[in-house]
């Protein structure tokens, strides 16, 4: 099982080196010359072929992302025990299955709290 | 496919004549497995862009491209030469390194996900006994280089495809691996072979609902048309690679299909019996299945126009969210109470089930006209 577990980080290495190298590729080709590279302050401009921006774009985040960010986390542990639930539901049987039903049944309370005070819609 | 003969070929010998504990077999099952890995990603997305924009062509009543090499086969080719060579800019005021690094803290997750995706019987780089959660937890990591990419621009249109993407990556995961835990009720493994070998009636029969939430939720996860607000032309210009050229946008665009072909192939295995079939060869079976999906994802695409970012929302958290987890209680009740259940009846059950809930939740969630009403 262990071994396993090894294939996926070797698997890893090859992918970054794989993506890295993919990007080295122009830049050596740039070396040669086959890639042109000359840049100026119009070129490397932001959105250079549009309107000027005003202000920068690191800004911070509207606030509705976060009531979702606190749903999202709510809901997915519950994924997590659901999980293991899952695959060991047919030895556990009835007992497990309401077991799981309460305990699905306290978040989703959770979740319909928050449909019904509106966290729910996008403004 | 004639790509695939020597692979295929040293594939089965490979799994017929070694005998997995010789010594050096690690390596040389990591080797193939990387090989095949590769060839079949590079070659699937090759191919996959070529049927897409012909295919889009033939939907749009137009040609598509069809000029380099049969048929435009070469097409895929001559893209890839021609932004190879293109120069690569860099925006002045943007932070140059999270750009740099961006497309492959993307990339790289996306083709993680083909580690335990099984191509035949056992024929697998790592047969985790995890698969499944495996997948589920490195699908969502390229979400982070996709916010890099926006981040790291300094371009408003960019940072708020990149927004737009988290907010909609963060609402489908829900639905999506709730639908998945139908899946692993029924076969009671989260190994992808064990799902497989399961299947002996491929289990889009048996959780229709799921696999129709799967199906959609997928869908915006990886961001394909119905559901690509994060580069929406008609609003945002490109989205998140619009300060990206040359090589970086290449990657970009890999992305996306890689996580195409992961998707169809998660399809596959989850629900239409992976390499299961008859008379044909399972690795055949396989690609078939992958290319069927495949073709279903971009019919959507070339059918159904964008939808709005709100209707996105409440898609996701008032639509699938209630329908995925009535799902996956009724699939309980089925597992414990009728384990011995004739599969026809379940099957027949199933469709009822799906069909009452559908049109009970279309009665009380509109989408048309102009604001949300729930």
């Amino acid at each position: 099982m262990l071994a396993n577990y090894g294939y996926i980080g070797l698997l890893l290495v090859v992918a970054i080196f794989f993506a890295v190298t993919t990007l080295l590729l122009p830049l050596f080709l740039r070396f040669i010359h086959i890639v042109p590279h000359k840049p100026n302050p119009i070129k490397s401009s932001t959105y250079e072929c549009g309107m000027e921006t005003i202000g920068k774009a690191w800004v911070q985040f509207n606030f509705r992302y976060y009531f979702y960010a606190l749903m999202f986390i709510a809901l997915d542990v519950l994924v997590v025990f659901l999980y293991p639930w899952a695959v060991e539901l047919r030895k556990l049987g009835l007992f497990g299955f309401i077991g799981m039903l309460v305990f699905t049944f306290i978040i989703v309370v959770g979740y319909i709290y928050a449909w019904r005070k509106k966290v729910l819609e996008w403004k | 496919m004639s790509i695939f003969n020597p692979s295929l070929n040293l594939f089965n010998c490979y799994l017929e004549a070694l005998p997995p504990d010789w010594p050096g077999g690690f390596w040389l099952h990591l080797g193939l497995f990387v090989v095949i890995i590769l060839a079949f990603v590079l070659a699937m997305i090759m191919g996959f862009i070529w049927f897409e924009r012909r295919g889009i062509g033939r939907f749009q009543v137009r040609l598509g491209p069809n000029r380099v090499g049969p048929f435009g086969l070469l097409q895929p080719v001559a893209d890839a030469i021609k932004i190879l060579i293109k120069e690569d800019i860099i925006p002045a005021k943007g932070d140059k390194w999270v750009h740099w690094l961006a497309p492959v803290v993307a990339f790289v997750p996306a083709l993680m996900i083909f580690a335990v995706v099984p191509f035949q019987d056992g024929a697998l780089l790592a047969d985790l006994n995890i698969g499944i959660l495996y997948v589920v937890a490195i699908s969502s990591v390229s979400v982070v280089g996709i916010f890099m990419a926006g981040w790291g621009s300094n371009n408003k249109f960019s940072l708020i495809g990149a927004m737009r993407t988290v907010a909609q990556a963060v609402s489908y995961e829900i639905p999506v691996v709730l639908s998945i835990i139908g899946v692993v009720l029924i076969a009671g493994s989260l190994s992808m072979n064990e799902i497989v070998k399961a299947q002996s009636i491929p289990f889009i029969l048996l959780q229709p609902l799921g696999f129709l939430i799967y199906f959609i939720g997928a869908c915006a996860e990886i961001n394909r048309t119905p559901f690509d607000l994060l580069e929406a032309e008609s609003e945002i210009v490109a989205g998140y690679h619009t300060e990206y050229s040359g090589m970086k946008f290449a990657l970009f665009y890999l992305v996306e299909y890689t996580e195409v072909l992961a998707v169809s192939a998660i399809i596959t295995t989850l629900f239409l019996g992976g390499w299961r079939g008859p008379v044909l060869p399972p690795v055949l079976w396989f690609l078939i299945k992958v290319v069927a999906v495949f073709f279903l994802i971009f019919w959507v695409r070339s059918t159904i126009p964008r939808i709005r970012v709100d209707q996105l929302m409440a898609f996701a958290w008032k639509c699938l969210l209630p329908l995925a987890l009535i799902n996956l209680f009724i699939t309980g009740i089925e597992v414990v109470v009728l384990p011995e259940a004739l599969p026809w009846t379940i099957i027949f059950l199933n469709l009822a089930i799906m069909a009452v809930l559908i049109v009970l939740w279309s009665k009380f969630f509109r989408l048309g006209g102009g604001r949300v009403e729930v």
